[in-house]
């Protein structure tokens, strides 16, 4: 590497790829995530694409975006403002302006603009020249133009040319950040096997734009990320939607329990059924139903029949799927609910990400229908917790809600890959053939749970349903003093689930002025705001909570000893609203957005300040 | 498949098969000799009473499962077919039984009852049609006729029903059939056949209820017209009935008659002879939709025709995906594709 400019090393950057839905972003940005592993950073990244499937060309509605979010630290967020951005047209700068800080890098292909793209994108003027992006760094290449340079001899199309533009603004990008073309070219070598010209073609545009970057000075400095001080071992890149299959089918692996899933596509929680019907080859049954009930209906029928059994959906889907719930829940039979949460109510905004599916999940049934819910802190975290969630639906015989969302299942992380010898075990309990003393709702003494008595096993023939039953032998009743007993069984099942997971965690000081309260998928962003005031040194602290019913028993004391606890999230105040109603002397406010955007870092520094003063 | 699975002849009574519960549907109710003729029939499958699953929705049938000594799962409104498709898929070998109502099959239930039949899900759904909601007392269903007066139509109803044959072919069922609740026998002969069939199994049984919607189906199963107004579809047997066997039905052109045996030259030779078995749903079609006055109701295995099971077909898939794919496990699967290591 001949770098003329100066090498300046960074903690962390935040690079967006941006350009029209079919500029090639998405590529462009997996492909430099790939470097980023190679690099040994930590990372994650997050695909940014319309809802629309061809929406109009050039227009803000039709902009595609990839951003990577890399760290010498680690990286808990998949970033919010941008260090740099790649525009590929005009439109992408007019999405993204809410995504630039201060001296952002702004490369831009500056053969984009023409009346018609300006138009398209709502510009009056050139953004580069009237001033509009006068507190960023505009560096404009005519990437189009070199593109169908470097290409002229391959004896392409002017269109089959422009396709390669995007391999000249990767070149560039990899140029700024010091990295080695090898796992681009690798890539190429893989993905067009056999189609010798096609290798040479991307390889000839990428060292281009690499080597323009270079020879023509576009930048002062470039930068440097010096590896992450990961832990030892194994890593991959995944999405929060691929994390949760995962966990799910490690869990069925775990218990022995062969994985049914029943659902039906919803954004954004399709991936986890897509993903899952790949996998007939581990045993897994996924059915596409032909709606979200009968997809949670044939669920319940698997879990009766002993599948370890799931359900996926999103906000909407979950309101489809309420009465079913509570068949599980009076069935008390093991089942996984994951919840992809999306901005709401009704069809609201389906590929945006929002937290306001919490009471529904809570509470959203008829009757007294206590289950188990519980959160996905990160994308590689949602692994975890599709596994938590399977072994307490498992081993305490009830259905479990699990919460992610839009940012969490599309974006994805590094994760260190697990061995499965040394995930815990899941241990159902199942009813042993022909106990002649067995009866449907014999409960243990200690979890209050019933026996799993799976049709095929002999001597456990039995009658489940809807219908209240007789505590025990579980035969209809309509007694009001068995529904009473059965009610608060239903409870008290539920509520020592506390017992069977961790205490909640409190990073910092347990006593700090303002304690900060999260749960679900903000973890990062949250998380980043408060290390970044502690290193300030700044008197707070980070209670986020992934248990949610039963919340973790040693709640309270997490809430004790504060001037004031902040409750952050994205709703109008759910999860606010149900620690008042079970803590009620602990003052909690609130910081809430419903924009369908996560936090950024900057608002809740300074919502966190404020409270501080 | 689940026929060709038995492992050992299994002895067993209708007793077996009667649970420990107060059957408590109304006296003279048609329920009473419907679950009769399936307790008459399981002790005949061969299948171990473990292997054996009765799922139901809501309503009045829906209480079938809790009267039968084997699993049986109640589950909720209108959804029966999708939590017997779960039951199914996670263990094939067992033989599943849906027991509903024309309410909860036909009306809530609707879009998984044509999609249970499109798939060709290997269950054997029972379908009490009384033409009535009777455990909520008394409204028009989607099979009540039009102009009945119900608790929820004074003036009568002004649509026109579903006829559950029709649906069920029209939604690719390999399977429909028809029987009336006053004669167990031939219903026990229906559900053997019923279980012998691959693929989802439609029986439709014309039952009575007391109270909501009594003599319903009196104009076919009265004792003075029963004979006239039945007729009695046996493969390979042309479509004759009546109380001198001197009735039958006739295809003439593109339409099914009835014609008199003896009159204008009409001989036995003339007559439809039934075939379950044909792909083409025309004439299945035509049978199922023939009504009073002017038509006898077809009663006995219209359609039997073979297909591909849902079932089977997904266990084939699961089969060949594990004998070509290198990934055998978990860990096989998280250290697949592209990863890297840090040292």
């Amino acid at each position: 590497m001949t770098a003329k400019s100066k090498v300046v090393a960074l903690e962390h950057v935040v690079i967006r790829f941006s350009g029209d839905s079919g500029d090639g972003m998405q590529l462009t940005g997996n492909l430099f995530s790939d470097s980023t592993a190679f690099a040994g950073n930590d990372f994650a990244t997050f695909p940014d694409y319309p809802a629309e499937i061809r929406p109009p060309q050039g227009t803000v509605a039709g902009v595609s975006g990839f951003q990577v979010h890399f760290g010498h630290k680690p990286v808990h967020t998949t970033g919010d403002l941008c260090d740099v951005l790649v525009a590929m047209n005009p439109a992408s700068i007019k999405a993204n302006m809410r995504w630039l800080r201060p001296g952002t890098i702004i490369i831009f292909d500056s053969d984009s603009v023409t009346e018609k793209a300006l138009e398209k994108a709502g510009y009056a003027d050139d953004p580069t020249v009237d001033g509009t992006l006068a507190d960023y760094q505009v560096v404009k290449a005519p990437i189009s133009e070199l593109t169908k340079e470097a290409l002229k001899d391959f004896g392409m199309d002017n269109k089959s040319m422009l396709k390669s533009k995007n391999m000249f603004a990767l070149g560039i990008v990899m140029y700024l950040f010091n990295r080695e073309l090898d796992t681009v070219y690798k890539y190429f070598e893989t993905k067009f096997k056999g189609k010798d010209q096609v290798i040479k073609a991307n390889r000839t545009v990428l060292d281009a734009g690499y080597h323009y970057a270079d020879t023509w000075e576009l930048f002062t400095n470039t930068y440097r990320v010096e590896a992450a001080d990961l832990e030892k071992g194994k890593y991959r890149n995944i999405t929060g939607n691929t994390a949760a299959a995962w966990g799910l089918m490690a869990a069925s692996e775990k218990s022995g329990r062969p994985l049914f899933l029943g659902s039906y596509p919803i954004t954004p929680a399709t991936d986890i059924l897509a993903e899952l019907t790949k996998y007939k080859n581990l045993n897994v049954k996924a059915y596409q139903a032909e709606d979200e009930i009968a997809g949670i209906m044939s669920s319940i029928g698997a879990a009766y029949t002993g599948c370890m059994a799931v359900t996926t959906t999103s906000g909407p889907g979950l309101s489809l799927k309420s009465e079913a719930m509570g068949l599980a829940v009076m069935t008390e039979l093991p089942l996984v609910i994951i919840d992809v949460q999306r901005g709401g109510p009704s069809t609201g905004l389906p590929t945006k990400m929002e937290q306001s599916d919490l009471l529904q999940a809570l509470y959203g049934r008829n009757g007294d229908a206590p289950l188990v819910v519980i959160a996905a802190r990160s994308s590689a975290g949602c692994f975890y917790t599709a596994y938590e969630a399977a072994r307490i639906a498992m081993e305490h015989m009830t259905p479990v809600i699990m919460l992610s969302d839009g940012s969490l299942g599309n974006g994805s992380e590094v994760f260190r890959i697990p061995k499965m010898a040394d995930l815990p075990s899941i241990t159902p309990p199942l009813a042993k053939a022909d106990d002649p003393n067995y009866m449907p709702y014999r409960r243990d003494e200690k979890w209050l749970r019933r026996e799993w008595a799976i049709p095929g096993t002999p001597g456990l023939r039995h009658r489940v349903g809807g219908l209240e039953k007789e505590n025990g032998k579980g035969n209809l009743s309509t007694n009001p003093e068995n529904h009473q007993i059965m009610t608060e069984l239903r409870e008290e099942k539920i509520n020592r689930v506390a017992n069977d997971i961790p205490l909640q965690e409190i990073y910092g000081d347990k006593n700090a002025d303002l304690l900060v309260v999260s749960w679900g998928g903000t973890f990062g962003t949250v998380r980043t705001a408060v290390e970044g005031l502690m290193e300030e040194g700044k008197s707070i602290a980070h209670a986020h909570f992934d248990y949610i019913m039963p919340l973790p028993r040693n709640t309270e004391e997490v809430l004790q000893g504060h001037k004031k606890i902040v409750v952050c999230e994205i709703n109008r105040g759910q999860f606010a609203k149900y620690l008042r109603m079970n803590f009620p002397e602990y003052k909690c406010e609130q910081f809430n957005k419903v924009m369908g955007l996560p936090f950024t870092i900057g608002e809740l520094e300074a919502k966190f300040n404020d409270l501080l003063k | 498949m689940e026929n060709q699975n038995i492992e050992q002849e299994v002895m067993l009574t209708k007793e077996d098969f009667a649970s420990d519960q107060v059957v408590k549907w109304c006296p003279g109710c048609g329920d009473h000799a419907i679950l009769k003729a399936v307790q008459d029939i399981f002790p005949k499958l061969g299948k171990k009473k473990e292997d054996i699953v009765v799922v139901s929705g809501i309503g009045c049938s829906s209480r079938f499962p809790y009267y039968m000594n084997t699993y049986g799962f109640h589950s909720i409104h209108g959804r029966a077919a999708a939590a017997a498709t779960g039951v199914k898929l996670a263990n094939p070998n067992l033989s599943v039984w849906m027991i509903t109502g024309d309410g909860d099959c036909t009306a809530i239930g609707g879009n998984h009852f044509i999609h249970a039949c499109r798939r060709n899900i290997d269950i054997n759904l029972i379908l009490f049609n009384n033409r009535i909601y009777g455990m909520t007392k008394g409204q028009f269903s989607p099979c009540t006729f039009r102009g009945t007066k119900t608790k929820t139509s004074p003036q009568g109803t002004y649509e026109d029903p579903f006829n559950p044959g029709e649906l069920a072919i029209g939604a690719k069922a390999t399977f429909f059939a028809r029987g009336v609740d006053i004669n167990p026998k031939e219903l026990s002969e229906i559900f053997w056949e019923s279980y012998k069939h691959d693929g989802i199994a439609v029986t439709e049984v014309l039952q009575n209820c007391m109270i909501f919607s009594n003599g319903v189906h009196e104009n076919i199963t009265g004792k003075d017209v029963r004979d006239d107004m039945q007729v009695k579809c046996v493969h390979g047997q042309p479509l004759i009935f009546g109380k001198n066997r001197d009735k039958g039905i006739r295809l003439n052109g593109n339409q099914l008659e009835v014609v008199k045996i003896g009159e204008n030259g009409i001989t036995e030779k003339d007559i439809l002879v039934h075939d379950k078995t044909t792909e083409d749903t025309g004439i299945h079609m035509m049978l199922a939709h023939m009504m009073p006055p002017h038509f006898p109701v077809a009663i006995g295995v219209i359609r039997d025709v073979k297909a591909p099971t849902f079932n089977d077909s997904l266990v084939q898939v699961i089969e060949n995906e594990k004998a070509n794919s290198k990934i055998k496990c978990m860990d096989d699967l998280l250290n697949s594709g592209s990863t890297w290591t840090i040292d």
